[in-house]
C-alpha cells in the first residue's frame, strides 16, 4: 500500500446533466505499484482516457476515491508529482525545443542554470540534444513526441501519464518510440500509466495490461506481462509475446460481448 | 537492465526518416533559384501589372480625350504631386499624426479591454456582445458628433473618431486570440500547476499575437481613412481631407488626386510598418516560417 503510486477505489465518472448523462466509468478498482508500467487498453468509449485524466486531476471523479502518491490527485498535481504526454505533442510553437522542455521547470521556479542543465539532460535522454535550438515545426512527428516526453520527464515526476502518445505516428516510428520509451522507463525508474488501443503496443511495453470494456467503462481483466527485460525486436517475435497478445485480445472480446461481467 | 544498442536497421530507419524531413530546411540547395530570381518571381507580376495599368490609364485618357475633372492623366497627377510636394506632404504629416494618435489610443484601450475580458468573466459576458454589435455600426457616421464633442479645431476630435474605429476590430480579435487556445495546451499548463497569470503569459498572449496583428493591419488602413473622413466634416484647413475637399470644389482635380496619392502612400507605409513589427514579434508563426530557414 505504501508503495502504491496510484490507488483507485470504486471510481466512477458521469458526464453531462441529469437529463443527458453519459456514464463514462463505473466501479474502477486499481492499484499501481512504484516502478510499474501499466497500459489501459480498450475500445473507444471505454473510458481509458477519462481514467487517465482523473488520475492527473484534469477531471474530477463523480464517485469513489483516488489516491496519487499518497495524496488526493489535486495535491499531487500541485506538487508536480506527474508528467503528462498527450496524443498530440502539444509543443508551444513560439518556443524552441529547449525552451519547451524548460517550460515546466520555469513554472516551478527552477533557477536558469539548473533549468538549462536539466533540459540538456532530458534532451540527451530522448536523443535530441542537437535539435535543442530548433522550433517544434521543424521536427518530424516522432521527434516532436520525444520532445513532449522529455518535457514531461524534466522535473523527474514519480508518475508519467501517457494518453495514446504514439497514436498519430506511423508503424515504423511507433516501434522505435516504444523501444525508446522502455529504455527511458528503465533509466528513470518512473511509474508509467499508458493509454492505448493497440494490443501489441500494450503487451510490448507493459508489466501489466488493464483491459477495459465500454458502456459504462469498467475493468474487465488485468493481465500480467512476464516478458523479460530488456525487450527488443526478438521479444516481438517470441511465442510468449504472441500468446499474451492473444490473451489480451480474448479478454477484450469477452469485455465487448459482456461475458465475464460481474 | 541495460538498454539495448539500437540495431543497424533501427538507426537506418531513424536517419532515413528524419533527415528527409529536414531536407527542406537546409537553405541553399544547389539548383535552387537565387535571391534576385525569387524576388522577381514574387513581386514581378505585381510590378508589371502596376506599370501596365498606369500606361493604359495614360494612353486611354489621351486617346479618348477624357476631361481632367473626370479623370486626370497620371502624368498630370505626378506633376502636381511633385510641384505641390511641400504642401501636400505637410498636410499628410498632420493627417498622419491624427491617424497615429487615434490608432495608439484606440489600440491601447482595445488591448486593455481584451485583457479585462480574460480577467473578469462579467466583462466578457456582459460587454462583449455589445462590442461585437458596435463593430458592425458605421462608426464613421460619428465624425460630425465627435467634432462637436472634442472641439473641431483640435486634432483630438479626429483622433477620437480614429480611436473608436480602431478599437472594435482590435479588441474583438485580441479577445478571440486570448480565448481560442488549444485545449491541450491548457491541460498541459494545468498539469504543471501553472497560475492563471502563467497561462496568460505562456499560452494566451503568444496565441493572441497573430489575431492581434491581423487586426492591427486592418486598423492601420482604417485609421488613415478615418482621419481623412473626419477631416471632411470640418476643422483646420492644413490637412489632407480639407485639401482634397477644397481642391475638388475648385475643380483642381489633379491636386486632389495628388493628395489622395499621398494618403495612399501613408496608408501603405503604415501597413508595411505593422508587417515588419509582426515579423519581429512572432517569427515562429506559420505565415512567416518560409522566410526563416532552418
Amino acid at each position: 500500500m505504501s508503495d502504491a503510486v496510484v490507488v483507485a477505489r470504486g471510481v466512477g465518472k458521469v458526464f453531462g446533466t441529469d437529463t443527458d448523462r453519459v456514464e463514462a466509468l463505473r466501479g474502477i478498482d486499481l492499484q499501481i505499484a512504484r516502478g510499474e508500467f501499466i497500459s489501459l487498453i480498450g475500445p473507444s468509449g471505454c473510458g481509458k482516457s477519462t481514467l487517465l485524466r482523473l488520475i492527473g486531476d484534469l477531471l474530477q471523479p463523480s464517485a469513489g476515491e483516488l489516491v496519487v502518491n499518497g495524496k488526493p490527485p489535486r495535491q499531487a498535481r500541485l506538487d508536480r508529482d506527474y508528467g503528462i504526454v498527450f496524443q498530440q505533442p502539444t509543443l508551444l510553437d513560439w518556443r524552441t525545443v529547449r525552451a519547451n522542455v524548460e517550460l515546466p521547470l520555469e513554472i516551478m521556479g527552477v533557477a536558469r542554470e539548473e533549468r538549462a542543465a536539466r533540459a540538456e539532460e532530458m534532451l540527451a535522454l530522448v536523443q535530441l540534444a542537437e535539435f535543442a535550438d530548433h522550433h517544434p515545426w521543424q521536427l518530424s512527428g516522432g521527434m516532436q513526441q520525444r520532445v513532449a516526453i522529455a518535457r514531461a520527464l524534466g522535473f523527474r515526476p514519480a508518475l508519467l501519464l501517457m494518453d495514446e502518445p504514439f497514436g498519430a505516428l506511423d508503424e515504423m516510428t511507433r516501434e522505435l518510440m516504444q523501444q525508446e520509451l522502455l529504455r527511458i522507463w528503465t533509466e528513470t525508474e518512473t511509474t508509467v500509466v499508458f493509454v492505448t488501443h493497440s494490443i501489441p503496443e500494450a503487451v510490448f511495453l507493459s508489466t501489466r495490461v488493464v483491459v477495459m470494456s465500454p458502456r459504462p467503462g469498467r475493468i474487465s481483466a488485468v493481465i500480467d506481462v512476464p516478458l523479460a527485460h530488456p525487450r527488443d525486436v526478438e521479444t516481438r517475435e517470441s511465442d510468449d509475446y504472441y500468446r499474451l497478445i492473444t490473451e489480451v485480445r480474448e479478454a477484450l472480446r469477452r469485455g465487448e460481448t459482456g461475458e465475464g461481467r460481474r | 537492465m541495460t538498454p539495448r544498442d539500437p540495431t543497424e536497421r533501427d538507426v537506418e530507419l531513424l536517419e532515413s526518416h528524419e533527415t528527409d524531413i529536414f531536407a527542406g530546411f537546409e537553405g541553399d540547395i544547389p539548383g535552387e533559384p537565387g535571391r534576385l530570381e525569387t524576388w522577381i518571381r514574387a513581386y514581378g507580376p505585381a510590378a508589371a501589372a502596376f506599370v501596365v495599368v498606369l500606361a493604359l490609364w495614360e494612353i486611354l485618357t489621351r486617346a479618348l480625350d477624357i476631361e481632367t475633372f473626370l479623370l486626370p492623366k497620371p502624368s498630370e497627377i505626378l506633376d502636381r504631386f511633385i510641384t505641390n510636394a511641400p504642401i501636400i506632404w505637410g498636410h499628410g504629416f498632420r493627417t498622419l499624426v491624427e491617424a497615429l494618435g487615434g490608432f495608439v489610443i484606440g489600440g491601447t484601450l482595445a488591448v486593455a479591454m481584451a485583457f479585462a475580458t480574460v480577467r473578469w468573466a462579467a466583462i466578457r459576458e456582459g460587454l462583449l456582445p455589445f462590442a461585437i454589435a458596435a463593430n458592425t455600426m458605421p462608426i464613421i457616421a460619428l465624425a460630425p458628433i465627435a467634432n462637436n464633442w472634442f472641439n473641431v479645431t483640435s486634432p483630438l476630435s479626429k483622433m477620437a473618431v480614429v480611436s473608436v474605429i480602431v478599437f472594435f476590430p482590435v479588441m474583438i480579435n485580441t479577445t478571440r486570440g486570448l480565448f481560442e487556445v488549444d485545449p491541450g495546451e491548457l491541460d498541459l499548463l494545468r498539469s504543471m500547476a501553472a497560475t492563471p497569470r502563467e497561462v496568460l503569459r505562456h499560452v494566451r498572449i503568444p496565441n493572441a499575437l497573430p489575431y492581434f496583428f491581423s487586426a492591427l493591419k486592418v486598423a492601420s488602413t482604417l485609421s488613415i481613412i478615418g482621419a481623412i473622413v473626419a477631416e471632411y466634416f470640418g476643422g483646420p484647413q492644413d490637412v489632407l481631407g480639407q485639401y482634397i475637399l477644397n481642391r475638388a470644389n475648385l475643380f483642381q482635380f489633379p491636386d486632389a488626386w495628388a493628395a489622395i496619392l499621398v494618403a495612399s502612400i501613408l496608408g501603405i507605409a503604415f501597413y508595411v510598418l505593422i508587417v515588419l513589427v509582426e515579423r519581429l514579434a512572432m517569427p515562429w508563426h506559420v505565415s512567416l516560417r518560409a522566410t526563416e530557414g532552418g
